[in-house]
């Protein structure tokens, strides 16, 4: 497998994902900076997290306009795989990738800390490696991570099975106590319609060591090896 | 020119006697360009005019010093080949005034000291510290700092991981701001601002030059009064963003062979960076004011010389990297502009639109600011408060609760969940242990940073208090595996022209110097606030701390939760009931009295030891230092975090009455797990350290002599609630 870790001016998540790539995959993730429009075909594009041109405007709305850009968009419509994460999902619902868009955490405050996400479905290629309704620890740190989407679109994405995860208990239950930032119906993760992008807030990229407080996120990029090598 | 008035000279922080040398220095009438140039370079702030004669007795040296104090942060050896750069400053003043650009510029300037040098950041550390949770300003204040301090921190994606937060009245119009940035380097490729080859070019990157923090030194360098709002335009505002490319930008350009210096651009701006680079390379520089970079119109030379504009950088290039250097910033987006040359003269010259428009000394200035030995008067002895005179708690357990509960010892969670403390995927002690620790990438190895201070310590008894902070440091390193190496002291102290006041500083600094040199464990960098008053009321004194250790093994790092049932509690180091001072007296009793709590430094360095070597065998499941609330809030911790009671027994042989032998604040003790309790106490007994088993764990509840069951549950609930509710309320 081949990955791309796209790095765009104010991303500081990019190492963190690519040391993750690195353990699952055994080889190096190629590193693009975000005026590089032209860098190889891989079979994986990563959107990292951070502060990309520092959140002015809009979270990712900068980004989603940058050279690179384009090309990503070219080759997810094309039907290559790619995951954002935090940052990279609002930049994903931004460039209009997935569907919705992350407004400022009903809290109003940043939150960092671990919690728990149930898996929606196993049967895609970032997800194979869980249970269905399996509940994953995973952290989560954003400041504007509240998913929306007009009750069309979430009618939409909720029939045709596009959420990616929700927010929930230890046990799986899924309750607004279990929601950090007020996200509609607990959503923490979306696919496009294709199911080759997902946007997700949390950080599975984080919790991939015992040392670091957990593995659960190690499963998802053994998911991708598995199904792109 | 405008003619230079007593006035002026007074608008300036300049007293009769400084500007008398002013003219000596100058031969002639300064300008006001000049002027100004002095007021900022021999403000309290820049100059360290109160505190110089007493910061040198502080030991600085050792064979993990790489350099001490005089860089921009300090520099150890952490082996295989690599150094930890870090250093501690406060943001005291403009917090107060702006909270949220107060603390998120206090995080920004504390980051470039460290880059500059050449590391990357790879920890930051926050001491807060605030006014009486009633006081009508608190919350705002706790609401805008912890903001800012996450809103800068975040976004350059450096791991916050770990603090204080701390309420007192006596901070009421004098919050504390104190930010510490551990990075890590290749010890040797570090950076220094010493500026050297006649004619080499004096390059400028960062942000632009606005009028932002004009005077913000000399500002911090007064007392506040009922007018300080006013002041607000005197703080900066920060841009974590551009920062954050400021980094990589930096950090790129020194992969290349182009720097011969470089220095950040802190408090008073173009002006100290420049006077120091020339100045430690014993050299002359001549600036051209038009190239700089100006973010607004029909800017003066005062005003670009004085602004505290933030992000920015000053750089003396190799001859001929020009072209390097330009499109490192180029890919990055940063201004990049060559401003000026370094000359022989030995005198600085700022030119404008041609013309000559200042022209002043180097050394002099830099070197022959005003240098105070100040009047000062040692603080008085306490009575002590002997521990059979205070009255015994009807229920322990109860008394336990309230004490969790309390402004100063609930859970900090809301705090530190506003920060990231994970970025950067090395994170392995998280806030809430005895010191956050981060991995050295790439290696096994790992880093411990913790920062503190108890002043109302150093109130009662600053010689006790000084050495009291350090140690802290040396046991919470301790605590989790590392052996502590070298400390940043943050010295926040109120108006020095006050001897008794004065007295404090030197007081604390005596203390710090005795446990420094007992633990060897130096100091390597450092920042002094003073006039921290208003209206003629001070902060208590404030010596803050961050000590930084070293665990060569980071799979070896122990933690506060208990390992498992049933293992023995073993309470190591001598129980008094010291309860002078303590958190107990001031919550249950309502009581400000006694004397701080003495350290025998060789009990220290000696507990310390042995708790590490038991570590470093893997002989102990859990470990906790003993602090604030003595040995019944170190419990409850260990209980908290992992979620399991325990039963506390006060041993037979202990004649200290049962309230002071749990919240005594008795110094160098630590509580420890272990599964093998009898080889655990005969290693003790070996090396001369007094320990005693105290209890088990296990169950869902903890057990106090003297006191009913509390669950774990309810002591989280309590423990958990007070800062939420506060703040919400």
């Amino acid at each position: 497998m081949k990955a791309a870790v796209i790095v765009f001016p104010g991303s500081n998540c990019d190492r963190d994902i690519q040391v993750a790539l690195r353990q699952s995959m055994g080889s190096e993730p190629q590193m693009v900076w975000h005026k590089d429009a032209d860098f190889d075909s891989v079979d994986l594009i990563c959107l990292p997290g951070g502060f990309s041109y520092g959140d002015y405007l809009r979270c990712g709305a900068m980004s989603a306009k940058s050279p690179v850009m384009k090309e990503v968009i070219a080759r997810a419509n094309k039907g290559v795989p790619v995951l954002g994460i935090c940052n990279g999902f609002q930049i994903l619902a931004e460039s209009g990738l997935v569907p919705g868009a992350l407004m400022r955490n009903a809290g109003l405050k940043f939150v960092c800390r671990d919690l728990h996400l149930k898996v929606e479905r196993n049967d895609s290629i970032f997800t194979s490696g869980y249970a269905t309704g399996q509940a994953i620890k995973i952290p989560v740190a954003h400041h504007d991570g509240n998913y929306f989407v007009d009750a069309e679109g979430l009618k939409a994405i909720e029939d045709k099975g596009q959420v990616a995860f929700r927010y929930c208990g230890a046990d799986g239950t899924v309750t607004a106590e279990n929601n950090p930032n007020g996200s509609l119906n607990n959503i923490a993760g979306v696919y496009n319609a294709k199911g080759n992008v997902l946007g997700m807030m949390p950080h599975p990229e984080r919790l991939c060591e015992a040392a670091l407080g957990g593995t659960d996120g190690k499963a998802m990029f053994e998911s991708l090896v598995a199904a792109l090598s | 020119m405008s003619e230079i008035t007593p006035e002026i000279v007074a608008e300036h922080g300049l007293n009769k006697e400084e500007y008398a040398l002013v003219l000596e220095i100058m031969g002639r009438e300064p300008n006001l360009l000049e002027l100004g140039i002095f007021s900022v370079m021999w403000s309290e702030h820049c100059s360290y005019k109160s505190s110089k004669k007493w910061l040198k007795t502080l030991p600085t040296e050792g064979p993990q010093v790489i350099m001490g104090p005089g860089e921009n942060a300090g520099v150890i050896d952490i082996g295989e080949g690599y150094a930890a750069i870090f250093k501690m400053e406060s943001h005291n003043h403009p917090s107060f005034i702006e909270p949220y650009q107060g603390a998120a510029t206090g995080v920004g300037g504390i980051l470039r000291d460290v880059f500059t040098m050449g590391a990357r950041p790879i920890a930051n550390v926050n001491a807060l510290r605030f006014g009486a949770p009633d006081h009508p300003k608190t919350k705002h204040l706790v609401s805008g700092v912890v903001a800012g301090v996450g809103g800068y921190g975040n976004c350059v994606g450096v791991p916050t991981i770990a603090g204080e937060v701390e309420f007192d009245p006596s901070y009421n119009g004098n919050i504390l701001v104190n930010a510490m940035t551990v990075g890590l380097a290749r010890a040797d490729r570090i950076f220094t601002a010493q500026a050297s080859g006649v004619g080499n070019p004096v390059v400028y990157v960062g942000s632009k030059t606005g009028r932002d923090g004009i005077h913000g030194a000399t500002m911090a360098s007064a007392e506040f009064d009922d007018d300080s709002d006013e002041k607000r335009p005197t703080v900066q505002v920060g841009d974590p963003f551009t920062e954050k490319l400021l980094i990589e930008a930096c950090l790129e350009l020194m992969q290349t062979d182009t720097i011969v210096a470089i220095q950040d651009m802190g408090a008073a701006g173009l002006t100290s960076s420049s006077f120091e680079m020339a100045s430690s390379g014993d050299m002359g520089v001549e600036l051209e004011l038009d190239q700089v970079p100006q973010r607004e119109d029909g800017m003066t030379p005062y005003e670009m010389m004085l602004s505290e504009s933030q992000e920015r950088m000053l750089i003396i290039l190799k001859p001929g990297k020009e072209h390097v250097a330009k499109a490192i910033m180029e890919k990055w987006d940063l201004d990049f502009a060559v401003i000026g040359t370094l000359t022989d003269s030995k005198r600085m010259v700022l030119k404008f639109h041609g013309e000559v428009v200042g022209d002043l000394p180097i050394k002099p200035l830099a070197h022959h600011s005003p240098e105070y030995d100040r009047p000062w008067v040692p603080t008085p002895d306490s009575k002590d408060v002997k521990p059979e005179d205070v009255k015994e708690a009807a229920d322990t357990t109860a008394a336990l609760k309230t004490l969790i509960g309390s402004p100063n010892m609930s859970s900090r969670r809301w705090v530190w969940e506003q920060y990231d403390h994970m970025v950067m995927g090395d994170t392995i002690q998280r806030p809430g242990g005895d010191a956050g620790v981060v991995r050295i990438h790439g290696t096994n190895r790992a880093l411990a940073v913790t920062s503190d201070c108890t002043p109302r310590y150093c109130l009662a008894n600053p010689v006790r208090g000084g050495a009291q902070a350090v140690a802290e440091t040396y046991r919470n390193l301790t605590s989790v595996g590392a052996k502590p190496l070298a400390i940043t002291d943050n010295m926040n102290f109120g108006n020095p022209e006050r001897p008794e006041i004065m007295g404090q500083f030197v007081g604390c600094i005596e203390g710090m110097r005795d446990a420094c040199l007992a633990l060897d464990y130096p100091v390597v960098s450092g920042n002094v606030s003073l006039y921290n008053e208003t209206n003629g009321k001070g902060i208590m004194p404030t010596p803050v701390i961050g000590g930084v250790g070293l665990l060569e093994n980071a799979d070896r790092l122990a933690t506060v939760a208990f390992g498992a049932e049933n293992e023995t509690l073993v309470l190591v180091g001598e129980s008094k009931g010291h309860l002078g001072r303590s958190v107990y007296m001031d919550v249950l009793e309502g009581k400000r009295e006694g004397n701080a709590p003495l350290v025998d430094l060789v009990a220290e360095r000696r507990n310390g030891e042995f708790i590490r070597s038991r570590i470093e065998a893997g002989l102990l499941t859990s470990c906790h230092d003993l602090s604030d609330g003595g040995l019944a809030a170190a419990v409850a911790d260990m209980a908290l975090a992992s979620g399991m009671g325990a039963t506390v027994t006060k041993p037979a042989s202990s004649s200290v009455p049962t309230t002071a032998w749990l919240f005594g604040e008795d110094q160098g003790r630590y509580l420890v797990s272990v599964a093998d309790a009898d080889s655990f106490l005969a290693a003790a007994k070996q090396a001369g350290v007094p320990a005693e088993a105290i209890g088990r764990t296990g169950g869902q509840g903890l057990t106090l002599p003297g006191g009913s069951t509390i669950s774990v549950t309810e002591l989280r609930e309590t423990n958990e609630s007070w800062l939420p509710n506060y703040m919400a309320s």
